[in-house]
């Protein structure tokens, strides 16, 4: 849409990239750091935000877009506002991951890689996330770490993201009430 | 991490995370009150680089990220007298299924590793670091970040670091979800923005790595060892150990599975794997007996049960066929089905491979094809010899060893385990092929072929 505003850097990311300009010596390897900002800001990488970046980065937008689509942590189409991630390899799945994604797909009643219709969640299986010692374990969002499943857990976590609370939880809190990281 | 903090095991020792579950322990305040913090660094820099370098060699740290290689013998590879800038790599690209070590030394004594990646840069010359984290950890990062914050308002870390005129600049680097990352030169591609596609080599990184300078790539826990050896001495290390210079020190284990306590323990190097397994991680779930463990990640050939009693260190787990590969212990009890842990164990690779070594792109695929076909008792003989070919013909023939990765656990349990697969299979002749459901003239084609097969 032509009055849909066009990406550009927030003042935070165009002080962070000014700063990584000067940890490199050479521009190219602000490329993976850089993304991850503008994913954070933008939720996902817009084509517009990909230009932009290729523009600021002295680069072909194919560029670009050939390194994001790379890496699974970098969104090069629209998910979910909070994209539930579970780990499926071997130490997930012998704590009982799969129950866990079984549970989710009824309970919120959509197929993996899928969005639910009012766009607040989608599925994902991944492959390992370190954290085989305290499986099975939810990412939400790409790095927001839920471990030691049960389904009861797994329920009180979506119902806290349905009301978009502890979607961001304060981690320095909860590693001092020992319960998860 | 959520591991609870319990009593020690009179085994355990807390030597790279030392500290862990103290309050704040990820301060430059508390690592240097109670952990003699940032003294071997101070040491390190008046010290020449050669005396670094021999005191390493003589302890006999290995490096500890996978490949075991003697972490001196590789700082003595760069050049005396380099023309590029030196570059110091720390590997935090954790990605080997079962590994949490390197996680737990960043998130609670990120200190650690900051010492020791000043005390490397001084033995090889580099004024330059970068720590390679998976993008995933945003705590690590945040942890390490805050670190290097703190380092650098001492003057730890900068053009002019503990007075000595040297200098030294570390940068956190996110990685975004790739495992081949994790494998030295795919992380070098990534470091400077490319796809992590793994260079051929040589040239080695220590010739030329990194934006084309001699480059060192470490784990986390080998460097995070080196404060402990330059203040304590090699010997100290070595007595650490199983006493020998071959498997020096200690090392964090991840244990995960089908054990009552997993979590992560460090013990000394040589301490015996059904020790772990049975006094530390409390045995077997209740009424059910170890049927067999990976000793070194998901890429490590399968032992049995009755292989447990083998001292974990490099040489003995070669022995056994195996390899310590990134200390990472999953185990696998009587209630599972091998051939199902087989499928999941390629179904990662198949994932993971970058693509651009046919033998690897596709044999992986090939493999995990055809053990989900052989899972879900569609399988034939044909596949299980397939699946061996495919291994026999990817393994050592790529450019990386992520097919290697794949091939070893997947023909290791093919071969200990060959009843639990042949009693899945069905005979050729009722084996009636998947057709693909495709639109247009070839799916009516396929269509017709379906029908005569059903009728």
């Amino acid at each position: 849409m032509a009055s849909e505003k066009k990406y550009e850097f927030s003042p935070e990311v165009e002080k962070r990239f000014q700063w990584l300009l000067t940890r490199y010596p050479t521009k190219d390897a602000v490329l993976l750091p850089i993304l991850h900002l503008v994913q954070d800001e933008n939720k996902w990488l817009t084509p517009d935000s990909i230009e932009y970046v290729a523009k600021r980065m002295d680069l072909s937008p194919a560029r670009v877009r050939e390194v994001a689509s790379f890496y699974t942590m970098f969104r090069l189409n629209q998910k979910g506002q909070y994209v539930l991630q579970v780990c499926h390899n071997i130490s997930c799945y012998l704590r009982g991951s799969d129950g866990v994604i079984e549970h989710i797909k009824k309970r919120l009643n959509i197929k993996e890689n899928e969005i639910t219709p009012d766009g607040k969640f989608s599925l994902e299986r991944v492959e390992c996330l370190a954290s085989c010692g305290t499986a099975p374990v939810l990412q939400v969002n790409g790095w927001d770490y839920h471990e030691e499943l049960t389904i009861e857990k797994v329920d009180r976590i979506i119902d806290d993201l349905l009301k978009d609370k502890n979607a961001y939880p304060d981690y320095e809190k909860r590693i001092s009430e020992g319960s998860v990281a | 991490m959520s591991q609870k903090i319990q009593p020690l095991h009179p085994i355990e020792k807390r030597v790279l995370i030392a500290g862990y579950g103290e309050d704040k322990s990820w301060t430059i305040q508390h690592y240097e009150k109670n952990y003699k913090g940032y003294e071997a660094a101070k040491k390190a820099v008046s010290m020449p680089a050669d005396d670094i370098i021999k005191t390493v060699k003589e302890s006999g740290l290995r490096g500890l990220g996978g490949a075991g290689f003697p972490t001196g013998m590789k700082w003595s590879f760069i050049p005396k007298n380099p023309t590029k800038p030196v570059y110091l790599v720390c590997n935090a690209d954790e990605g080997e299924p079962g590994t949490f070590k390197d996680r737990q030394i960043m998130e609670h004594c990120p200190h650690r590793l900051i010492e020791g990646m000043i005390a490397a840069a001084v033995a090889i010359g580099s004024k330059t670091g970068y720590i390679y984290v998976r993008g995933e950890l945003r705590l690590a990062i945040k942890r390490l970040e805050d670190a290097i914050n703190e380092a650098y308002a001492k003057n730890y870390l900068g053009q002019n670091i503990f007075g000595s005129g040297k200098a030294f600049d570390l940068t956190v680097h996110p990685g975004a979800g790739a495992y081949i990352c994790g494998e030295e030169t795919g992380l070098i591609e990534s470091l400077e923005g490319d796809r992590g596609q793994p260079r051929l080599k040589p040239p080695f990184p220590a010739i030329s790595g990194a934006f084309g300078g001699p480059t060192i790539v470490n784990n986390v826990a080998t460097l995070a060892h080196v404060p402990g050896i330059l203040l304590n001495g090699a010997e100290w290390f070595i007595k650490m150990g199983n006493g020998t210079n071959r498997g020096a020190g200690t090392t964090v284990w991840g244990v995960s599975g089908d054990v009552q306590k997993p979590g992560f323990f460090e013990v000394p190097v040589g301490t015996k794997l059904s020790t772990m397994l049975n006094e530390i991680c409390g045995g077997p779930l209740p009424g059910r007996k170890f049927k067999a463990c990976f000793p070194g990640g998901s890429s490590s050939p399968l032992l049995k049960a009755e292989e447990f009693d083998v001292p974990m260190d490099f040489d003995s787990l070669a022995a056994k066929g195996t390899m310590m590969g990134s200390c990472a212990i999953i185990v696998v009890d009587d209630s599972r089905s091998i051939p199902e842990i087989c499928m999941r164990t390629a179904r990662f690779y198949a994932h993971e491979s970058c693509g651009q070594c046919v033998p690897c792109r596709e044999g992986t695929k090939w493999t995990y094809k055809m053990l989900r076909r052989v899972c879900s008792g569609q399988g034939t003989k044909s596949d299980l010899k397939n699946v061996q070919s495919a291994c026999d013909n990817m393994a050592g023939k790529t450019i990386c060893v992520l097919s290697d990765a794949c091939a070893m656990p997947v023909t290791s349990m093919l071969k200990k385990f060959p009843e639990e697969f042949e009693k899945l299979l069905i005979p050729e002749s009722e084996f009636t092929p998947e057709l693909p459901k495709v639109s247009g003239q070839l799916g009516s084609v396929l269509d017709a072929i379906r029908a005569r097969q059903q009728s």
